[in-house]
């Protein structure tokens, strides 16, 4: 019997390809490409693995039509259609839990970073201007601060785990209030106004789409630093530079951007800005369990048409 | 201190001399108390500027930059009688020749621990997770989007954390390092307490070879003196496993800078964090080419907070030392 057909979209480790190769007939999608499928492929096509950047766009789905898996490679999955998906049947899995700890010290690290100026200071030294024109000036420090979290999930959580030893006083905004010690806040603007820090880890899509505008960024205000290691859309990022230009906001931590890989000109150039790419979960350890899961779960489907890890909208569906 | 006649008329006020320009807040707080001659610069002084600051004060306020030596503090006179240092670092004063002299030495203990224990984390985490060739790229908008192997840096999540110095600094390094899931392991001269120990989670090791050894990151948070001098030198240096880091937000002169700069080079070490250099601001040039290194100005305890903090400490000690009694912070040669 020949291998069922599984569509790669972006790319995948040496380590996941030789498991998904033993079981699969590889289809690989490079980015932009979805042109170039041939539609017999597509018809034989039952598997994908996708990541966060590309997730699956509806148009790709509708060409898919023995699609009955979806492996995405992380935990968001705000890519995905997943109306579309579910009322198909089509089962998705995401990766969660295995990179918790991972993104809550990328963002704990961006606040560090950006508050204490570690990237200017870096350059500073780098460009010999520490000998030539002295001590560069002070910056706030990150004890004894007021840090919200919004989007207490998992990652949340985890970020929360980590703020004791810098004595922060913890608050949160999520869409309902948790069984948790720290203060909830209903409103966003509301929250960020008591702020020194904002960090934003909740799911991207249309839900939280720009939910950290202009309203929220003024309210975070001069002295406050966002940090965001959610979805690039999750901050309107237009916003966002313009507060930065006019020192309405102190600074920002940033994995993630609006349209990646573009990253506004105007934020590089910026000496309180603290620019990632999108490495939220990028070590060697996260990456190869992340890889383990993706594959798993396919494992998995192939055997007993389960799953181990289905994204909340598919928990039904099987 | 002399008083004159009745207690409405006021004494003489001390001569305060401040070597460098200090946070407004402080430098407003010192004149208020005392007779104060302020840097108006940002500039160190000269050893002549020096010299003539010392010889012209009762208290001499200098910071890390100035060298007070022994020839120094002969130079200065009768007149000086404490040297309130505006910093907890005291390698720069030479306090037995104080001592002698009998003038009192005072340090700002303590108010800088969390924040340079805050920058050690940065720069862990900074290093291990790769951020200046991130950066790098961002910069030069070479992005080309998210990669599963992209970048990987590595977990620090369940691994070896050595400490070389556990004093408060390096006891404030452990508490945040245990809750990044780290393991906490130190060198010191002398064993903490069991219940310290027990409260860190950290593991003393006597030997620092055996220590070095098995650490896949290694802090440095012991002060500079004679015995600390290279304590980490190229033959303990090539003890660390090649996967390793080293970060230094203690003192340069800990570490051999050349071998460590050799050893980065030839990547026999995996990265390193300094906010400290051997030779002050006069870096090794070779490390400013290194992709795997974040090199900082000294900023372990340069917050606005903490700055204040250091200077409300310096004004402690000179008024207590004013009003007749032992500055708090005072340091003594056997405490070194």
């Amino acid at each position: 019997m020949s291998k069922p057909a599984l569509l790669l979209i972006g790319e995948i480790t040496p380590r996941m390809r030789e498991r998904i190769e033993s079981d699969f007939e590889v289809i690989p999608l490079p980015r932009d490409e979805t042109d170039t499928l041939a539609d017999d492929t597509a018809k034989k096509i039952t598997a994908a693995i996708t990541f966060g950047g590309a997730g699956l766009t509806p148009e790709l789905m509708d060409r898919l039509p023995n699609l009955k898996i979806v492996s995405n490679y992380g935990v968001g999955y705000d890519g995905i259609d997943m109306g579309r998906a579910v009322e198909r049947g089509i089962l998705v899995s995401h990766t969660p839990d295995v990179l918790n700890d991972e993104v809550a010290n990328t963002a704990i690290l961006l606040w560090l970073a950006t508050a204490r100026k570690l990237p200017a200071y870096d350059t500073y030294v780098r460009a010999g201007r520490w000998e030539k024109d002295g001590n560069p000036p002070l910056t706030r420090g990150t004890q004894n601060r007021t840090v919200g979290i919004l989007g207490l999930g998992r990652i949340g959580l985890a970020i929360a785990d980590r703020l004791p030893p810098f004595g922060a006083r913890i608050v949160y905004h999520s869409r309902s209030r948790k069984d948790v010690p720290h203060e909830y806040f209903e409103n966003l603007t509301d929250m960020a106004r008591t702020c020194d820090v904002l960090i934003c880890i909740t799911p991207g899509g249309a839900e939280t789409h720009h939910i950290v505008n202009a309203e929220v960024i003024e309210a975070l205000g001069p002295d406050g630093i966002l940090v965001n290691v959610a979805r690039g859309p999750v901050v309107d990022e237009t916003a966002l530079i313009e507060a930065l230009e006019h020192k309405r906001l102190g600074g920002a931590g940033l994995d993630v951007f609006e349209n990646e890989p573009h990253v506004p000109t105007a934020l590089r150039a910026m000496d309180n800005v603290t620019l990632q790419p999108h490495v939220g979960s990028a070590t060697v350890e996260t990456r190869a369990a992340m890889g383990d899961l993706t594959c798993d779960n396919l494992s998995q489907w192939l055997k007993d048409g389960t799953v181990l890890t289905p994204v909340p909208e598919c928990a039904d569906l099987q | 201190m002399k008083t004159r006649g009745s207690a409405s008329v006021p004494r003489e006020r001390l001569s305060v001399v401040v070597t460098r320009r200090l946070p407004e807040q402080v430098e407003a707080r010192l004149s208020e108390l005392f007779d104060t001659k302020l840097r108006g610069s940002d500039e160190p002084m000269s050893r002549s500027e020096l010299v003539e600051a010392a010889k012209g004060a009762d208290v001499l306020v200098p910071t890390v930059t100035d060298e007070i030596d022994a020839t120094l503090i002969a130079q200065a006179g009768d007149k000086l009688k404490l040297i309130a240092n505006y910093g907890a670092g005291v390698d720069h004063i030479d306090v037995a020749t104080a001592r002698q002299r009998g003038v009192l030495v005072s340090n700002t203990p303590g108010v800088l621990t969390d924040d340079t224990a805050d920058m050690t984390m940065a720069l862990i985490l900074a290093v291990t997770r790769r951020i200046p060739e991130g950066l790098a790229i961002m910069q030069r908008g070479d992005w080309q989007g998210w990669a599963p192997t992209a970048l990987l840096g590595g977990r620090v999540g369940g691994r070896r954390l050595g400490i070389l110095g556990m004093g408060r600094i390096g006891q404030a390094v452990a508490r945040r390092a245990a809750a990044f899931g780290m393991q906490v392991h130190y060198h010191n001269r002398k064993q903490l307490r069991s219940e310290t120990e027990e409260e860190l989670g950290a593991r003393y090791w006597e030997s620092l070879d055996q220590m070095v050894a098995r650490m896949d990151i290694l802090s440095i948070n012991c002060p500079s003196t004679p015995s600390t001098f290279h304590l980490m030198n190229a033959r303990r240096l090539k003890l660390m496993k090649p996967d390793a880091v080293i970060v230094n937000t203690s003192r340069g002169e800990v570490i051999d800078e050349s071998a460590l700069v050799r050893m980065l080079r030839n990547r026999e070490i995996a990265g390193a964090g300094l906010d400290v250099y051997e030779h002050g601001t006069d870096i090794n040039p070779e490390l400013r080419n290194l992709d795997n290194v974040v090199l900082l100005p000294h900023m372990g305890s340069a917050t606005v907070e903490g700055r204040i903090e250091m200077g409300e400490k310096v004004i402690i000690n000179i008024k207590t030392f004013e009003d007749g009694h032992r500055p708090p912070d005072q340091v003594i040669p056997s405490m070194l």
